[in-house]
């Protein structure tokens, strides 16, 4: 497997908080990565300098490199735009707009410039086929999103996500929000998707990096302590923290 | 004995209150019946639909009618894309929170400003210095000085219920700022746009002070354009003028009437709007 992006000496701060520090790590492509750690420790933080979603907080400060495919996605020349299409979200809170379900998926491609109609359809049922959901809503496209289930809504999100074609996707706790079986709906939609998609996500739920993911970082304090094979990972920590953390000792 | 004590003084404390509700209602009853009997009597077609005639001795408030309407229009065409625009940069692209702070607080002030300095103000700097002379124009130009903060901070505040989680969700996909302020930003504010105007209509209709300074006495019927660049009367200013300078009491009640009628109707109006977007949030 070859390695889609890679964080060089980042670090970043929050006006005078520095809230990552000189995280390292590669990320290899079509698998799933989990961050973990305890509340604050940065795994928002560091997934969203990933598309540079920290771009939208005045006070973020930036140093070090990540690049995506060979380029450093904080170069000047890079379109931003056009990186968070590749570069997909799904937030922790399900967060449809306030439209059709249909215009909530044709949202993106729109948005990159598609209009023909023949097209979105198209697009709009690939995105909810791919997503696991297709069957749910699929009389009721013109429907406002805001009136389906939580666990609908995130899966919604996701099928949004995938609309614009990406090649990552950056999921923050998508399922602290749900109920069990949402839950294992959208880690079932996950494994699935890793076949097309490389996903990061962030979980506090270690079951979940155990049940999905093939590699685990761990943060703690902003700092990248450990980052391997989930399986060894959990099994046989290196780090006395990880294992202190992974057996409950404290987080 | 103290509690028959708290007793007593709780039977005074809602004797007080019920009687201060009771008066305020009367007040507002007495006052509405009292313009609509004096007023409603003497609406008439003829009233509604002609000129003034010196000739005929005829009084007729068409004229004054289509110059209220042609205010409002004029005003509420600089003051939406104005207040909303200027709403959508503080909000939305301003870095610096001081001076969005520091205007904010300018804007509030400039609400309660006793609207005849605003014509004294309109007067000097739209009808002498730029040159409009006292025409609707100028009076609109007035008034929209005059409403800008209201729609700007109906419009500030209703963007500002729009949850950043929609913006984030936008951003996500690869939208661009303007793209997302206007797909899901805007839409999402509409309400507060729309109660601004509303308000803002209610103001403009019960304006007189800065009209009279600025948009003249004139009774003359016009087209809209023509309307615009000549002197002309609002129902308020023609209320005044009929009742002050003409002695005629019966035309000036039957404008209050109307005018009251009008306000009935916006109040009316903004308080449907806000119920069906509120109904419509909570979905
Ligand atoms: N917008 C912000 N402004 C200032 N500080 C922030 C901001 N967002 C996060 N922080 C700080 O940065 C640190 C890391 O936060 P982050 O949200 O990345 O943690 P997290 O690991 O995702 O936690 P959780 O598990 O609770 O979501 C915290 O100390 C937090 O207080
Ligand atoms: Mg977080």
């Amino acid at each position: 497997m070859s390695d889609i992006m890679t964080a060089k000496n980042l670090n970043l701060w929050y006006g005078e908080t520095h809230a990552l520090k000189n995280v390292n790590i590669t990320i290899p492509e079509k698998s799933i990565t989990a961050f973990i750690g305890p509340s604050g420790c940065g795994k928002s933080t560091f997934l969203k300098t990933l598309n540079r979603m920290n771009d939208l907080i005045p006070s973020v400060k930036i140093t070090g490199e990540v690049c995506y495919n060979g380029q450093n996605i904080y170069d000047n020349s890079v379109d931003v735009n056009e990186l968070r299409r590749e570069i997909g979200m799904v937030f922790q809170k399900p967060n449809p707009f306030p439209m059709s379900i249909y215009d909530n998926i044709a949202y993106g491609p729109r948005t990159h410039g598609i209009k023909s109609k023949v097209k979105l359809d198209e697009i709009v049922e690939q995105s909810l086929r791919d997503a696991a959901i297709w069957d749910e809503v699929k009389d009721r496209l013109k429907k406002n999103a805001l009136g389906m289930s939580g666990g609908q809504q995130q899966r919604l999100c996701i099928a949004r996500a995938l609309a614009v074609k990406p090649k990552i996707l950056l999921m923050d706790e998508p399922t602290s929000a749900l109920d069990p079986i949402s839950t294992s709906r959208i880690e079932e939609l996950a494994i699935e998707l890793k076949k097309c998609y490389t996903i990061v996500i962030v979980t506090h739920n270690m079951q979940q990096a155990v049940r999905i993911s093939d590699n685990t970082a761990f943060f703690l304090l902003g700092e990248l302590i450990e980052y391997g094979e989930t399986e060894k990972l959990f099994s046989q920590p290196t780090d006395k923290r990880t294992e202190d953390y992974i057996t409950g000792r404290f987080g | 004995m103290l509690s028959k004590k708290r007793k007593a003084y709780m039977v005074g404390m809602k004797a007080a209150m019920y009687l201060s509700t009771g008066l305020t209602a009367a007040l507002v009853i007495f006052l509405v019946a009292y313009v609509f009997i004096k007023g409603i009597p003497h609406i008439s077609w003829e009233l509604l639909s002609t000129k003034p005639s010196y000739i005929s001795g005829r009084i007729g408030i068409l004229p004054d009618i289509l110059n209220t309407l042609y205010i409002v229009l004029a005003t509420l065409i600089f003051v939406i894309p104005l207040g909303v625009g200027a709403a959508i940069y503080l909000t939305e692209y301003a870095k610096n929170k001081k001076l969005v702070g520091m205007i904010e607080y300018a804007a509030e002030t400039l609400s309660g400003i006793p609207s005849i300095i605003y014509g004294l103000v309109g007067m000097l700097f739209f009808c002498q210095f730029l040159g409009f002379k006292t025409s609707l124009l100028a009076g609109s130009l007035t008034l929209v000085i005059m409403n800008l903060p209201t729609v700007m901070r109906t419009t500030q505040e209703s963007l500002k219920t729009v949850p950043q989680s929609y913006r984030d969700g936008a951003f996500g996909l690869g939208a661009g700022k303007w793209r997302v302020i206007r797909t899901v930003v805007l839409p999402g504010c509409v309400d507060g746009v729309i109660t601004g105007c509303i308000l803002s209509i209610g103001r403009i209709l019960g304006e007189s002070a800065a009209l009279l300074f600025t948009a003249g006495f004139a009774h003359a019927l016009n087209g809209i354009f023509e309307g615009l660049t000549s002197p002309g009367a609002s129902l308020t200013v023609a209320l005044y003028v009929y009742a002050k300078e003409q002695g005629e009491f019966g035309v000036a009640f039957a404008i209050a009437a109307i005018l009251m009628i009008l306000t009935l109707l916006i109040n009316l109006s903004a308080t449907l709007v806000s119920k069906h977007f509120a109904k419509k949030r909570e979905l």
